[in-house]
C-alpha cells in the first residue's frame, strides 16, 4: 500500500532563501531601536530541520524589561493615547501593507526558524497575520460601536507572551487588537522562534510607528515571567500551555490585573456514519497533521462511529501514506520539522506511554532526515478515554482514535476533558450537526471543515482552555475597559 | 387572638429544590436589628452541604441549559409574580433584620421584584446583543453565540439584603447557568424567603441552590471545587478576595467582580463564546 505512494516521485521544489538576510546577532526592539541586552547575554535560535544556528538573540532580563515598559508607558501617555483614533488605524493599515510587501521574506524566515513547511507559512501564517492587522485597523476609530459603551478605554501597556507554533500569526493576534484599542505593547516571542518578530520590528520602523508603541523583548520563560510581574504592565495576554497559563493566573491573583489566556486543547473530531468520508479524511489529516500537530486546537482525538470504523481507518491510513515529510523549504512538503528537541522528547514520552498503556500505534513508511528533529505521522488505535494519549495534549503529529455508537456517547467522550478549545463534526445531516455543536463544550466548532481561522472569527476556549477570545469584536474586548457610565442599565435607588 | 402562639418557621438550606437542614446539624442565631432579641436560627452549611449543592446544580443544568430562552424568560417573570404576593413578608423581614424604615424596605422589595423582570427580558436578547454572524474571508458560514458556562458560585452581599441578592443571582441564571448562592451571614432571611419563592415559581430543581452560613468558611471550598465553572466575588472583602482568586485558578474559573450593580455585563461574565463554522457550497 505504501509502495504505491512512492511510485510517483516528486522532484524537490526548494524555496530560495536568498531574499532573506538574517543578522548574526539581534538585540531587543525597545523605543523604536534595536538595543542589546544590558547583561550582554544571548542565546542561539536554530533551524530545527538542520540544527544549524540561525542567529544569536538577546536574553531579556529585568533591566531590559524596565526599559521596554518605560518606553511603552511613555509612548502610551505622550503619543498613542493622544493620537486621533483614525490615525492610529492608519498606522495599522500601513503595517499590514508593508508586511504584504515583505510577505515572502516572512514566509521563509518563519519556515527556517520554526521548521514548518513553506507552503503553510506562505499560504496560511503570513496572509492571516497580515489580514489581522488589516481587520483591526478598521476598528481603531469605531470603538464606540464595539458594544462596550461609548468611549471604552484602553488598559495602557499590554504585556504579551506568545508561543512558537505560529510565531508571526500569534504576534498579530496580540499586537493588532492591542494597538487598535489604543494600548501600547511589550511582547516576548517564544525562545525558539524570535526571528519573525524581529523582522516585524523592522516593519514598525519602516511604518514610522511612534517609538515605544511596540517593544519586543526576546528571551525565555524567565523573561516572560518578568514581563508579567512588572508593575508597569496594565494587562497581560498569554498564549501557551494550560500549565503555564494557570501559573500566570495564580501569580496575578494578588494584583487583579486583567488577563487573557489562550491555552491547551484536546480537540475531538467526530465522524458520523453519514459523513462524506473522503472529505472527512482530508479534514482529519488537516486537523492533526497541519503544522506538525503543533496546534492548540488540533483535532487530536478522532471519534469514529463504530459501523464505519474499518472502512474509515483504511482510507485514513491510505491517505497518511501520501503525506510527504521532509525539508520545510520544499514546496511539496506536507509535514515539516518538530520545533525543538524538547518538544520532540515530549512527543516521544507520550507516545511511549500510549504504547505502554495498550494502545496500538501505526505509522506509514517514511524516511526521516538524519539531522534535525522529526516525528512521522502517527495514529493510535485501541485507545480508551483513560489513556494519557487521550487526555494530555501531545502537540505533535499523533492522533488518538476512539469509537462511539450514538451521538450521545460521542458528546460524552468529546466533553470528557478539562480542555474546551475546539471540536469537529463530520455529517451530512444539518439538524444533527447543530445539535452536536450545541452540546459540545468548546469555543470553536468546525463542522465539515477543520483548522480554519479568520480575523473576524472569535477564537478561544471553554473550561481550562483559556479566558477570553481573540479575533472579531469579542477579541477586541480583551483590550478595552467597558464604559459602564454610558450604558443605560436601570439605576438603583436606596433610601436609608 | 393575642393568646395564640405564633407558629415559627424552621429556616433551612435550599438544595435541589428541597428544603434541608445542614448535614452537620449546625445552626447559628440572628437577632433583631440593633438589639439582642432573638429573631431566628439559620442553618450553618458545611463543606458537605456545599458539595451536595454542586451536585444539585449540575443536575439543574441539564434542564435549564436546554430550556428555551422564552421559557427561561417566563420563569424569571414568574419569580417576580410570586414575590409580589409575598412582599409583606419580605418587607417585614428587612425591617426586622436590617432595621430599615418601612419606606426604604418597601422600595427595596419593589426594586428587587422589578429587577427580575428586567432580567426576564434579557434571556432571549442577550445572544443577539453579544453574538452574531462573522464575515469570513472565504466560503463559510460562521457565527458566534454566548453560552452559559455551567455551575456558578456566588456570595450575596449583606445589604441591601434582598436587592443585593437579586442583583447577584438573577444575571447568573438568566443565561442558563445554575447557581450556588451563599447567603449573607448577617442578613440571611431574604435568602430563605427567596428560596421559598423559587420553589413555587417553576424554577427546575437544582437551578438555584442557596446555602446559609459562614461565607468565609465556605468560600475556599467553593473556589477550589473543580465542578464549579465561575464565581461572583463582588461582595467578598479585599483580603479574602486574593485567596479566593488564587484557589479559583485550579480550574481557571471565570471570575466576576463587578463595579456596577445592574448590567448585561453581569450576564456575559458567566457566558463563554462558541463560534461555529460550516462551509457554504452546492
Amino acid at each position: 500500500m505504501n509502495k504505491e505512494s512512492n511510485e510517483f516521485q516528486y522532484s524537490p521544489a526548494l524555496e530560495s532563501t536568498s531574499i532573506v538576510k538574517i543578522a548574526e546577532r539581534y538585540g531587543h526592539f525597545i523605543n523604536g531601536k534595536f538595543t542589546s541586552s544590558r547583561s550582554g547575554k544571548t542565546f542561539a535560535t536554530i533551524n530545527p530541520a538542520t540544527e544549524e544556528i540561525l542567529a544569536k538573540v538577546a536574553v531579556g532580563s529585568k533591566v531590559d524589561i524596565d526599559l521596554a515598559v518605560k518606553a511603552a508607558s511613555g509612548a502610551y501617555k505622550k503619543v498613542w493615547s493622544k493620537l486621533p483614533a483614525k490615525e492610529r488605524g492608519k498606522y495599522l493599515y500601513r503595517i499590514a501593507r508593508l508586511m504584504q510587501e515583505r510577505a515572502r521574506e516572512f514566509a521563509i524566515i518563519e519556515s527556517l526558524d520554526n521548521g514548518k513547511p513553506i507552503r503553510e507559512t506562505r499560504d496560511v501564517d503570513i496572509p492571516l497575520a497580515i489580514s489581522h492587522f488589516f481587520y483591526h485597523a478598521g476598528w481603531a476609530d469605531k470603538l464606540d460601536y464595539a458594544g462596550l459603551g461609548i468611549a471604552p478605554r484602553a488598559h495602557g501597556v499590554a504585556g504579551q507572551i506568545i508561543p512558537w507554533n505560529f510565531p508571526l500569526l500569534m504576534l498579530a493576534w496580540k499586537i493588532a487588537p492591542a494597538l487598535a484599542a489604543g494600548n501600547t505593547v511589550v511582547l516576548k516571542p517564544a525562545e525558539t522562534t524570535p526571528l519573525s518578530a524581529l523582522l516585524f520590528a523592522e516593519i514598525c520602523q519602516e511604518a514610522d510607528l511612534p517609538p515605544g508603541v511596540v517593544n519586543i523583548v526576546t528571551g525565555d520563560g524567565k523573561t516572560g515571567a518578568e514581563i508579567i510581574a512588572h508593575r508597569g504592565i496594565d494587562k497581560v495576554a498569554f498564549t501557551g500551555s494550560t500549565e503555564v497559563g494557570k501559573a500566570i493566573a495564580l501569580s496575578l491573583a494578588t494584583t487583579g490585573k486583567p488577563l487573557s489566556l489562550e491555552l491547551g486543547g484536546k480537540g475531538a473530531n467526530i465522524v458520523f456514519d453519514d459523513a462524506p468520508l473522503d472529505q472527512a479524511v482530508e479534514g482529519i489529516i488537516n486537523g492533526i497533521f497541519f503544522n506538525q500537530g503543533h496546534v492548540c486546537c488540533a483535532g487530536s482525538r478522532l471519534l469514529i462511529q463504530e459501523n464505519i470504523y474499518n472502512e474509515f481507518l483504511e482510507k485514513l491510513k491510505n491517505r497518511m501514506g501520501k503525506i510527504r515529510v521532509g525539508n520545510p523549504l520544499d514546496k511539496n512538503t506536507d509535514l515539516g520539522a518538530i520545533n525543538s528537541k524538547a518538544q520532540l522528547q515530549k512527543i516521544q514520552t507520550l507516545t511511549r506511554a500510549g504504547a505502554a498503556e495498550g494502545a496500538i500505534s501505526w505509522q506509514p513508511e517514511s524516511s526521516l532526515p538524519k539531522k534535525g528533529f522529526w516525528y512521522p505521522p502517527t495514529i493510535f488505535t485501541d485507545v480508551t478515554m483513560a489513556h494519557r494519549i487521550a487526555r494530555e495534549e501531545i502537540f505533535g503529529p499523533v492522533l488518538s482514535i476512539l469509537t462511539f455508537r450514538t451521538a450521545q456517547e460521542a458528546i460524552e467522550k468529546a466533553n470528557n476533558t478539562p480542555f474546551g478549545l475546539s471540536a469537529g463534526i463530520w455529517s451530512e445531516k444539518g439538524s444533527r450537526i447543530l445539535w452536536v455543536a450545541k452540546e459540545l463544550k468548546a469555543g470553536v466548532i468546525w463542522s465539515n471543515t477543520f483548522n480554519k481561522f479568520d480575523p473576524a472569527s472569535p477564537f478561544g476556549g471553554y473550561k481550562e482552555s483559556g479566558w477570553g477570545r481573540e479575533g472579531g469584536r469579542h477579541g477586541l474586548a480583551s483590550y478595552l475597559l467597558r464604559n459602564e457610565a454610558s450604558a443605560k442599565s436601570p439605576s438603583r435607588k436606596l433610601v436609608r | 387572638m393575642s393568646d395564640r402562639i405564633e407558629v415559627l418557621k424552621t429556616n433551612k438550606l435550599f438544595i435541589n429544590g428541597a428544603f434541608v437542614r445542614s448535614e452537620s446539624g449546625r445552626s447559628y442565631r440572628v437577632n433583631k436589628a440593633n438589639s439582642k432579641t432573638f429573631l431566628a436560627n439559620l442553618a450553618l452549611a458545611s463543606r458537605k452541604d456545599l458539595r451536595e449543592a454542586v451536585l444539585a446544580a449540575k443536575n439543574g443544568l441539564i434542564k435549564w441549559q436546554s430550556a428555551t430562552a422564552f421559557n427561561k424568560s417566563q420563569i424569571l417573570y414568574r419569580i417576580a409574580e410570586i414575590m409580589e404576593g409575598r412582599r409583606e413578608q419580605f418587607v417585614e423581614e428587612i425591617i426586622a433584620l436590617e432595621g430599615l424604615p418601612k419606606k426604604s424596605a418597601d422600595l427595596q422589595v419593589s426594586q428587587a421584584i422589578d429587577l427580575w423582570i428586567w432580567y426576564a427580558g434579557w434571556t432571549d436578547k442577550i445572544s443577539v446583543i453579544a453574538g452574531g454572524e462573522n464575515p469570513i474571508n472565504g466560503p463559510f458560514y460562521n457565527f458566534t453565540s454566548p453560552e452559559p458556562i455551567g455551575v456558578v458560585g456566588a456570595f450575596a452581599p449583606d445589604a441591601p439584603s434582598l436587592l443585593g441578592l437579586v442583583e447577584t443571582l438573577a444575571p447568573i441564571i438568566a443565561s442558563g447557568n445554575s447557581a450556588l448562592l451563599i447567603a449573607s451571614q448577617r442578613y440571611p432571611l431574604s435568602a430563605v424567603t427567596m428560596s421559598e419563592v423559587f420553589a413555587t415559581s417553576d424554577v427546575p430543581a437544582g437551578v438555584i441552590n442557596i446555602l446559609t452560613g459562614n461565607q468565609k468558611e465556605l468560600a475556599p471550598w467553593l473556589a477550589s471545587h473543580m465542578e464549579i465553572s465561575g464565581m461572583d466575588i463582588t461582595s467578598l472583602d479585599k483580603k479574602s478576595e486574593i485567596e479566593i482568586r488564587k484557589a479559583a485558578t485550579s480550574n481557571l474559573k471565570r471570575i466576576g467582580n463587578f463595579d456596577t450593580k445592574v448590567s448585561p455585563e453581569r450576564i456575559l461574565a458567566f457566558m463563554d463564546y462558541k463560534t461555529i463554522w460550516h462551509p457554504i457550497g452546492i
